[in-house]
């Protein structure tokens, strides 16, 4: 199966930065696939270049197989982090004035139930919440049955339960066999719904692969927290190697949790109180960036 | 171009500009209350008449058959009279261009003042010493012939095309760039909908507004001071569709680029100003040097209103103002194809 997006070689410069230098990845047809980075890393205007938003310096991407035409519009979807809608329509209306630029849109009655708008429909656009906001423009991304959706950043300032939703709904449209392409600044939301993720900083592609592929490689050990108070004999007679995290706690990082907990029990050292930390994404992103991801 | 696109746009814009209550009642505020300050103002009044300061005060409001200013001059109708305390208090007004003319009304020698800087104070002299030549042999006098056009059937078709320039260059120009720095645009570039379509529905949706616009204020200011038009109204609905289209696009070049209202706000005044007073909206422009003239005749404003006055004022036939229209139109192309090459979704 070809890919439905392939990225060769992209560049931006914006007069003396150079915010994308040269990266290079493809997207498989029907997957999630996440961008994650730090601020600055260069992922929105990544997203924006593929949105054909803004020119590239230097590269290629290929929709389908073929650079991108005309008609590359009427197939995708796009939510913007940051963007504006004409303030005196209400929901309904702005929806309504979308479908009408796409040749073959999506029933509004689908797309207002889809992201729960039934509520809000005849409200005004400069009355929504900011998650209300959120939802009307995921609405708005999904109005023309894109085969290919850009999310980026979408669960910002969504509660709970919309963020939930929004899952719900991007979970949806995978298995209806589009293509999401995502990014975000949450470790949870990326590992829940990406197939695929590429990790960017200063521009460029440091690591890429599933999550548990990400993990595995680059999250390290697991960890075992232990009280110094359960251990009366020196480190040194420790059957794993241990280390002080702080007066009150050793830190003793073992590959397989399991086998780690039956080493400990041998030498009789009591289990209560300890704590276990297996890597994640946060760990990845950290090892890979050295920063946190809101950083 | 995809028509079902341009009126999807034009249906949203329009929406939002009736919801937008505050905006809609001042273009329908701002002209019609120049048009009724002005009638007003010049309501059973000559447009120009002179300020004649006398002193001692009293003497204006009480009878001045006894005073020594002619009778002539006191029933002139292009004279107002101004009580002023005295001398000092008249010639300070009259240093100040307050007042035009400064006259001793007890003086048996008719004593009087004026500002030689003022050519209107040399004005209203001709006119005092001219009222004292009352019931002697003077030249023989004629008067023009033919309907006479109000001060307000001449100013009318400017402040409406003044209201319109105003409401095109804003309307369209500042809105387009409020549109680009706070993301609206970007949204509308992710769909299928062509630069050219956008444009011209912004052109079409607020050439709309600008004849529901007129219209309304015409009907409410006509029933008011009941207009005289002397050519036909469709020819000059003709001639205002095309001024309001060519200033339409005129603001459409400006909005093509830029995030930055203040910058458009300058340069849509550094514009439209000059046209105001260029353009004679509010005083014709003959006897003025030539090249002001020139300068004029390159405006879009200028060719507008010409037409429109000579529809309006003189019952002129499209053949008299073919060449306006012409004009008009093929600046509106010119500057629409411009707009279009120019424009920047997010520049």
């Amino acid at each position: 199966m070809h890919p439905i997006l392939e990225v060769i070689h992209l560049r931006k410069h914006f007069s003396t930065v150079e915010a994308v230098r040269g990266i290079s990845f493809s997207v498989r047809p029907g997957i999630c696939f996440g961008l994650l980075g730090p601020n600055g890393a260069g992922k929105t205007t990544t997203l924006e270049i593929i949105e054909d938003i803004l020119k590239p310096t230097s590269g290629e991407i290929f929709f389908d197989g073929s650079p991108r035409t005309n008609a590359f519009r009427e197939d995708v979807g796009i939510q913007f982090q940051h963007t504006s809608l004409l303030n005196f329509l209400s929901v309904e209306e702005t929806l309504a004035t979308f479908a009408r630029l796409y040749h073959r849109p999506a029933g509004l009655e689908e797309i207002i139930e889809r992201c729960d708008l039934s509520e809000i429909r005849k409200r005004r656009n400069d009355r929504l919440s900011g998650g209300q906001t959120q939802r009307l423009m995921l609405a708005l991304a999904l109005v023309n049955r894109p085969r290919l959706v850009f999310l980026d950043e979408p669960s910002t300032g969504l509660d709970p339960q919309s963020r939930r939703n929004l899952w719900k709904i991007v979970l949806e449209l995978k298995s209806e066999g589009r293509t999401l392409i995502l990014t975000t600044h949450s470790m949870e939301e990326a590992e829940y719904l990406c197939d695929e993720i590429a990790i960017m900083d200063q521009g460029t592609i440091i690591a890429s692969g599933s999550p548990a592929e990400l993990i595995k490689r680059h999250g390290g050990l697991n960890s075992i927290l232990l009280p110094c108070a359960n251990c009366s004999c020196p480190l040194e007679a420790l059957p794993l190697a241990a280390e002080k995290l702080d007066d009150d706690t050793l830190v003793i990082h073992v590959e397989e949790i399991h086998q780690g907990l039956n080493a400990l029990m041998e030498c009789g050292i009591d289990l209560q109180g300890i704590s276990i930390h297996s890597p994640n994404l946060e760990d990845v992103f950290l090892h890979l960036t050295g920063k946190r991801l809101r950083e | 171009m995809n028509l079902r696109r341009i009126w999807a746009l034009l249906v949203a814009r329009n929406a939002e500009f009736f919801r937008d209550r505050a905006a809609f009642g001042w273009n329908f505020a701002f002209p019609f209350l120049i048009i009724v300050g002005f009638g007003i103002l010049f309501n059973g009044r000559e447009f120009k008449q002179f300020q004649v300061g006398v002193f001692p005060g009293e003497t204006v409001s009480a009878d001045l058959s006894g005073s020594m200013l002619p009778e002539a001059f006191r029933r002139d109708r292009h004279i107002v009279l101004v009580p002023v305390a005295d001398r000092t208090e008249g010639e300070d007004l009259l240093s100040r261009h307050r007042i035009d003319l400064l006259i001793d009304a007890h003086s048996s020698r008719h004593a009087y003042w004026i500002n030689p800087s003022s050519p209107d104070s040399s004005l209203a002299e001709r006119v005092y010493l001219a009222s004292f030549m009352a019931g002697r042999q003077v030249p023989e006098k004629g008067v023009t012939r033919g309907g006479q056009i109000r001060y307000i059937d001449w100013l009318m078709p400017g402040i409406l095309a003044m209201n319109m320039m105003f409401s095109a260059l804003w309307g369209v120009g500042y809105v387009i760039v409020r549109y680009r720095k706070n993301g609206a645009l970007k949204r509308l570039r992710a769909t299928p909908l062509t630069a050219l379509e956008f444009l011209t529905a912004q052109m079409l949706s607020r050439i709309f507004l600008l004849l529901f616009t007129l219209c309304v204020v015409w009907i409410g200011a006509d029933l008011l001071f009941d207009f005289q038009v002397h050519g036909s109204l469709a020819l000059l609905m003709l001639i205002f569709s095309l001024g309001g289209l060519n200033l339409c696009s005129i603001g459409l070049i400006l909005a093509a680029r830029g995030t930055s209202e203040e910058f458009t706000s300058g340069v849509l005044n550094f514009i439209s100003w000059p046209m105001m007073f260029l353009s004679e909206v509010w005083f014709s422009l003959e006897g003025s040097p030539a090249w002001v003239q020139d300068l004029s005749r390159l405006l879009p404003l200028t060719h507008l209103l010409t037409a429109a006055r000579r529809v309006m004022n003189e019952g002129g036939t499209f053949h008299d103002v073919s060449f306006e229209c012409g004009l008009l139109l093929l600046s509106t192309v010119i500057c629409l194809a411009f707009a279009a090459a120019l424009f920047s979704w997010n520049e």
